[in-house]
């Protein structure tokens, strides 16, 4: 325990700069949503860029994604079943969530499909311009 | 906002809960000032950060909340007893379902579970303590706190009434107004941050403070099923986290992620709860697994049987546990394709779930079984959570759960895994593991009855619910009628609960009796126990657990010791000076001003909320200029405590 705290001394510029660059990307993402005029499609585009680069950058800045530990193989065997793991997840999570909620039924509980055969399809479509 | 609507009026039951509240509440501060234990308070257990007194501290308060779950439950069950009962309004009867789900699983299981796992982890693996002694109070301080914030809806300002799994849209503040549904977003977040800072530091410390010569594949069960279960939280909860923020900004600041109104999917909030939701039943049920391995193996007198494949059933468990939350909204009707894969998904996350249970028995087989209380618990585990399992079974059939869906066979279904597998658990490792943590077993005798009291009383309870349930009973229903013909059964189970009632006092007389008359351990190994936390000298380990810290030769090391006759006897040669983690009073401020912080958000107060996330932050930074290494036990001190003759 002692040894660790010895271990870092020196100023954390790494995470003050990963921290300043996340938050001014969520900011940068925040102002491409509310205050551009760009189509949704293109807006979710470049959120969707912006989110993964920040993942990205966190991993890198926070998460030791570059540190191989020499000492013991379990460390990195660790290391690369966690990341496999949570990409596993990751994946899982968005890729199902979309399946899961635009197939079959459940599409017609959203507005954005205006051309629906038998439920009351104009009515979705009227809603869906208005806004 | 008024008084009036602040406090909760108008109900005598209430109101009678405000006079107990207040005469407990001076009765602790009575007794603190009175016998001078203020100073003994703050340092023994405010500012501890030893994982054996942390443990403690969540078991007290797992078992406060089971008393109040308990309570709800007996509540909806006098309401439920006969058809148009007048005992509830409907209003009062959603908020008790509601804060009844919620606390079981979140306040009252998960803390049960996590409290076991601190006391006996660290010294599972002979370590000192956990990776991040400071940090696990945080966790337990997050996790009170939210406990608390939550827990006092019921009388300033009303309790959440949309179901444990508050579905939008009947979650949004059109139907469901004023700060209710908000102490349950608050609540869960400020609780979430202290289980995630758990899994985290768990994790790291299985991985990281193993006593020398314990590879990963000579770690006793319970600890394996621990460091699954953390992986499982580190990956789950952040799901809830983002769901619980997401629901937060549509309520307070008018966002649309899950609205009606503003193309917002309320679907989705479903989606994102159940994600988290069936990973968090496996997070409830997994240590269960690992006590009963350990209670099973040694009262059969017996190496569990098929190490490895428990193991290996367990990771598959984590893996499938991300891949079946679906099988929670079949009847939304995304489709045959979607229903389809996940009724296979859920199917086949029974079979691991089979294997074990065939360990179990196998372990059992031809073994000397001594049929102490705890595995009393531990057989009644495996009959019943069959049934549980079973019926899962049953509703993971898609075209099949369209009928069971909502029913009161679901209900059941969900008690019998979750009373019979998570419950029996914590009380089988509780009674387990009582002597490590106070120095006596609890009465035997009484916890007999105990056990089968509750047992029957269970099985009174909710088997007749299954039945209820095929009749067309829903859940979540403040009454029915007559006509229905669900009378009968109605009541027996309301008399089924009333035996679980009973039960529970009994097992808190029986700690009581047992404080006042059991005879006092006078060696570490209570139970003639197989794992290191029982080779410890005296009956409750000192406060840094282990003067030498052992040296690991194979699985059940400590029995294997014992059958050589090798236990190795401390000498004063054998000690060095022991580095441990200091106290300190930072974590349960920074919780106090969650507390400050969650409670402005809850009424929309945001000056008070501010003022409270600055004072969280003020912790944090104070504790990033904090140089505390810790400090070092003496040789002297040690010896002296290990009572070694010079
Ligand atoms: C053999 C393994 C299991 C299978 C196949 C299974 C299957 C299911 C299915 C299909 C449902 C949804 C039914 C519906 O809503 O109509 C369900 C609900 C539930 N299960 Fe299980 N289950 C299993 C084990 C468990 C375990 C081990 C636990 C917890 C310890 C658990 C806790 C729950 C809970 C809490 C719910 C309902 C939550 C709610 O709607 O409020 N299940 N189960
Ligand atoms: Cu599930």
């Amino acid at each position: 325990m002692a040894k660790t705290t010895a271990e870092h001394h020196g100023f954390p510029w790494k995470h003050l700069i990963g921290f300043v660059l996340s938050i001014v990307l969520t900011l940068f993402a925040l102002w491409v949503a509310l205050y551009t005029d760009l189509s949704v499609t293109w807006i979710l585009i470049i959120i969707f860029g912006f989110a993964i680069l920040q993942a990205a950058l966190q991993l890198l800045m926070f998460m030791h994604v570059t540190e191989n530990s020499t000492s013991s193989n379990l460390t990195s065997r660790v290391q690369i079943g966690n990341i496999l793991f949570a990409a596993f997840v990751a994946i899982v999570i968005v890729i199902g969530s979309v399946w899961v909620l635009t197939a079959g039924h459940a599409k017609h509980d959203k507005h954005d499909e205006p051309k629906t055969e038998n439920h009351g399809g104009s009515h979705d479509s009227e809603e869906h311009g208005s806004h | 906002m008024k008084w009036d609507e602040f406090f909760v009026t108008g109900d005598p039951l209430i109101y009678g809960a405000d006079v107990s509240i207040l005469l407990t509440m001076v009765g602790i501060l009575f007794y603190l000032t009175k016998y001078n234990k203020w100073k003994w308070l703050w340092d023994e257990w405010l500012t501890t950060v030893d994982h054996k007194k942390l443990g403690i501290m969540y078991i007290v308060s797992a078992v406060l909340m089971l008393f109040r779950g308990g309570v709800d439950a007996l509540l909806m069950r006098t309401q439920l007893a006969v058809p148009d009962a007048k005992f509830l309004d409907s209003q009062h009867y959603n908020e008790i379902f509601t804060t009844h789900g919620t606390i079981m699983i979140i306040f009252m299981a998960m803390p049960f579970l996590i409290g076991l796992i601190n006391v006996v982890v660290p010294l599972q693996i002979g370590a000192r303590d956990v990776a991040y002694p400071y940090l696990n109070a945080v966790s337990f301080w997050t996790f009170f706190i939210g406990a608390m914030l939550f827990n006092i809806s019921f009388v300033i300002g009303g309790s959440p009434a949309a179901g444990w799994t508050s579905y939008m849209p009947l979650a949004s503040n059109e139907l469901s107004p004023g700060p209710g549904q908000n102490y349950y977003l608050l609540g869960l977040q400020i609780a979430g941050i202290g289980t995630l800072l758990t899994g985290i530091n768990f994790l790291v410390t299985i991985l990281k403070m193993r006593a020398p010569g314990m590879t990963l594949f000579r770690m006793p069960m319970f600890t394996w099923s621990s460091l699954v279960t953390m992986v499982i939280i580190i990956f789950a909860f952040p799901i809830l986290t983002v769901a619980l923020a997401l629901m937060t900004f549509d309520r307070l600041f008018g966002s649309h992620f899950f609205t009606l109104q503003g193309e917002g999917m309320d679907m989705l909030w479903a989606n994102l709860f159940w994600l988290w939701g069936h990973p968090e039943v496996y997070i409830v049920i997994l240590p269960a697994f690992g006590m009963f391995s350990e209670i099973i193996s040694t009262f059969s007198r017996k190496t569990l049987f098929g190490y490895k494949a428990m193991i290996w059933s367990m990771l598959l468990i984590a893996g499938y546990s991300f891949l079946v939350w679906v099988h929670h909204f079949f009847t939304m009707g995304s489709g045959a394709a979607v229903n389809s894969v996940f009724s296979i998904t859920t199917m086949a996350i029974g079979i691991p779930t089979g294997v074990k249970i065939f360990n179990w028995l196998f372990t059992m087989y031809r073994g000397k079984i001594q049929f102490t209380t705890p595995m009393l618990w531990s057989i009644g585990f495996i009959v019943n959570f069959v049934i549980g399992g079973v019926t899962g079974v049953m509703l993971a059939m898609a075209a099949a759960d369209y009928q069971y869906h909502n029913t009161y066979f679901l209900v059941s279904h969900f008690h019998y895994v979750l009373i019979a597998g998570t419950v029996f658990a914590c009380f089988a490792g509780l009674i387990y593991w009582y002597p490590k943590m106070f120095g006596y077993k609890l009465n035997e005798r009484i916890g007999k009855w105990v056990f089968w009291i509750f047992t029957i009383g269970f099985n009174v309870c909710f088997m007749p619910q299954y039945f209820l349930g095929l009749d067309g009973m829903p859940r979540r229903v403040y009454t029915y009628s007559e006509e229905s013909g669900w009378g009968p059964l109605n009541m027996v189970s309301t008399i089924g609960g009333f035996m679980m009632g009973i039960a529970f006092l009994v097992l808190v007389y029986n700690m009581y009796y047992s404080f006042r008359y059991a005879k006092r351990e006078t060696t570490g190994d209570a139970w003639d126990g197989r794992t290191l936390e029982w080779s410890t000298p005296s009956a409750m380990p000192p406060f840094y657990n282990f003067a030498k810290i052992p040296e690991v030769t194979g699985l059940d090391h400590f029995w294997r010791q014992k059958q050589a006759g090798k236990v190795e006897k401390l000498t004063a040669k054998d000690i060095k000076p022991i580095h441990m983690p200091s106290n300190s009073g930072v974590p349960f401020i920074m919780a106090s001003f969650f507390f400050v912080a969650g409670f402005g958000m809850v009424f929309d107060w945001m000056w008070m909320a501010i003022i409270g996330l600055i004072g969280v932050f003020g912790t944090l930074f104070y504790r990033s200029f904090e140089y505390d290494d810790g400090y070092y036990v003496s040789v002297e001190e040690v010896i002296e405590t290990e009572k070694i003759s010079k």
